[in-house]
């Protein structure tokens, strides 16, 4: 009897196993297929009607069209510099408001954090429309000010870091009063040290979220000097290397995706907490 | 106490003028606009106010097509991505070996660029003059001739634009589940094994309403996110998706406003806000039912 169990236990397990393994093999697939490509030759990968699953004679000629015959470098260094503002301003915006709604008072704060909370719920869809109006009218189209602006304040964000602020004891900060030290310092030099885990998170995940942004930069870039990877990914698809040169292609869409996948790979634990703890994409 | 008070708002200041620019005006101006009729971009001028903008792209073929693409997009991905990361955190929670190593990989596609890996997606459905491709290849050997996955028929475009659909919100809904259901108390597992309940019984009795909040989490912002897809199809179909037949409604949002048919903010104002009437009809609905049935323990 015992023995019948343990079989069946194991079959069971077995069954699991087998069915985690295949969702594993469809998340990781692509990613296979698109490393694979990339190393195929042009004229191999098209002499393939059964495309094959490995490649004997892999090439790096790929790679140096994508940095040659299409500006990949600089869709990847317009990126990396939006990236860079983007998220530096944002953090300069949000920490001071999660610490005047934790730590000051202020007669209304209520209020505008219900406010703040309530703008949590309005699609970005609805707002777009407008913004893409402002900044075409400050004529701040192809321009890095028009770019980063709009997606600079985050209500999440400040709401995340509020709560973490506020599970530091008042003892330091009356402590900190008591000697005179002024709320900026002690904001500086207390505060965001305790906290670096959440700010460490909600940069992280704004990196993530700029380096996929392709709504914006779409509406308001159309010069090829302003395209971040998102736009010159479709830019290289419909007019880069030609419609049939997909190991080219692909080359260029594992250069845009292998630092993403990096940062993913460093901070597992705290990208995948934040996520779990209010996530949202797009 | 006055001094302070004024400090708190100079920490706020930056907050509220970037909140207020690029969130609560536009966000009064998008009805203003969607009333304007025949407002014109460059001259900034409009015929008068009324409800045509609406009316138009309640008439306009493309508009129907996005919406009915985004409601079939809905009624498939929503309830096919749900049931399917349930099925997986329920077997990754079941087992210890490997576990930490499932979860990181099920979370990939989260952190990648939708448009570049969508290509991916294309190159192994499309049929070329060169190759069927790879997906074509293995429905070749359950007897099926080779479909063109990406320039053929509807339901085969909409097909594959659904499994990339999926495939991308399914890290999020995985990880949520499986928070959720480390979260259930050991007890209650232990009474039940003491009883020798059914593992069956143990899920529908135990587990499921345990983590039916958060199931219901999954479905209203499931149900949000699909309504609001776009790049997922630009990946796929390419920036042309009414050529394709393929357009969403906020695909349709963006192509009133920009582009080779764009200029026109009133169309795309009427439509996003018959976009956001959905999603927050959804929201409520959702939310009166979560109130009736859901267990909150």
């Amino acid at each position: 009897m015992y023995k019948n169990t343990s079989i069946f236990e194991n079959i069971r397990k077995g069954i699991i196993y087998l069915f985690l393994g295949i969702w594993a093999l469809a998340v990781l697939f692509p990613f296979y297929w698109m490393l694979l490509t990339s190393f195929k030759s042009y004229s191999a990968y098209n002499s393939e009607y059964i495309p094959k699953l490995f490649t004997a004679s892999p090439t790096f000629e790929n790679y140096i069209s994508a940095f040659t015959s299409v500006p990949l470098a600089d869709y990847f260094l317009n990126t990396l510099i939006f990236t860079v503002l983007t998220t530096a301003i944002m953090l300069a915006v949000i920490i001071p408001a999660a610490y005047a709604f934790s730590r000051l008072e202020f007669r209304g704060k209520n209020l505008v954090f219900t406010l703040f909370l309530a703008l949590m719920m309005i699609p970005n869809e609805l707002v777009v429309i407008t913004n893409f109006v402002t900044v075409t009218e400050l004529g701040l189209r192809n321009t890095f000010t028009g770019l980063v602006l709009p997606s600079v304040s985050s209500v999440f964000y400040i709401y995340l870091l509020k709560e973490t602020f506020e599970q530091i004891p008042d003892e330091l900060y009356y402590a900190a009063k008591v000697d005179g030290t002024s709320d900026f310092k002690y904001l500086r030099r207390v505060m965001l040290p305790i906290c670096r885990p959440t700010v460490i998170t909600v940069t992280v995940l704004k990196v993530i979220e700029c380096w996929n942004s392709y709504v914006w930069p779409r509406l308001i870039t159309d010069n090829e000097a302003y395209f971040l990877v998102s736009n010159g990914i479709q830019e290289i698809r419909e007019n880069g290397f030609g419609r049939e040169n997909i190991p080219a292609m692909m080359a260029a869409v594992v250069v845009i995706s292998v630092p993403l996948i990096l940062l993913f790979l460093i901070f597992r634990k705290k990208i995948m907490q934040g996520v779990a703890r209010g996530g949202l994409k797009g | 106490m006055e001094k302070n008070q004024f400090k708190a708002w100079l920490y706020l200041l930056p907050a509220l003028i970037f909140l207020g620019v690029f969130m609560v005006y536009p966000l009064i101006d998008v009805f203003i606009y969607s009333f304007e009729e025949g407002y014109n971009f460059t001259s900034q001028t409009y015929f008068g106010t009324g409800t045509y903008n609406y009316s138009y792209i309640l008439h306009d073929p493309y508009f129907l097509q996005a919406v009915k693409n985004t409601l079939i997009l809905v009624l498939i991905t929503v309830p096919v991505s749900t049931l399917l990361s349930l099925l997986i955190s329920v077997a990754l929670s079941s087992v210890k070996a490997l576990r930490g190593f499932f979860q990181t990989v099920y979370f990939l596609p989260y952190v990648t660029n939708t448009l570049a890996v969508g290509m991916v997606f294309m190159i192994l459905f499309k049929k070329t003059p060169y190759t069927d491709g790879l997906i074509n290849l293995i429905l070749g050997f359950f007897g099926q001739s080779p479909i063109d996955f990406i320039d053929g028929p509807y339901w085969a475009k909409m097909l594959v634009l659904c499994v990339y659909t999926v495939w991308v919100v399914m890290p999020f809904k995985i990880l949520v589940l499986t928070s959720a259901l480390a979260s259930v108390k050991e007890e209650y597992y232990s009474a039940a094994r003491v009883d020798g309940t059914p593992r069956l019984r143990i899920f529908t009795k135990i587990t499921l309403p345990m983590i039916s909040p958060m199931i219901f989490y999954l479905v209203i912002t499931g149900f949000i996110g699909a309504f609001k897809a776009y790049s997922d199809a630009v990946a796929i179909f390419g920036t042309d998706l009414n050529a394709a037949e393929m357009n969403t409604i906020v695909g349709y949002i963006y192509d009133m406003l920009y582009g080779d048919s764009g200029g026109y903010p009133s169309y795309a104002s009427a439509a996003a806000i018959v976009l956001f009437v959905i999603v927050l009809t959804i929201t409520v609905i959702n939310l009166l039912i979560r109130k009736k049935h859901v267990f909150n323990g």
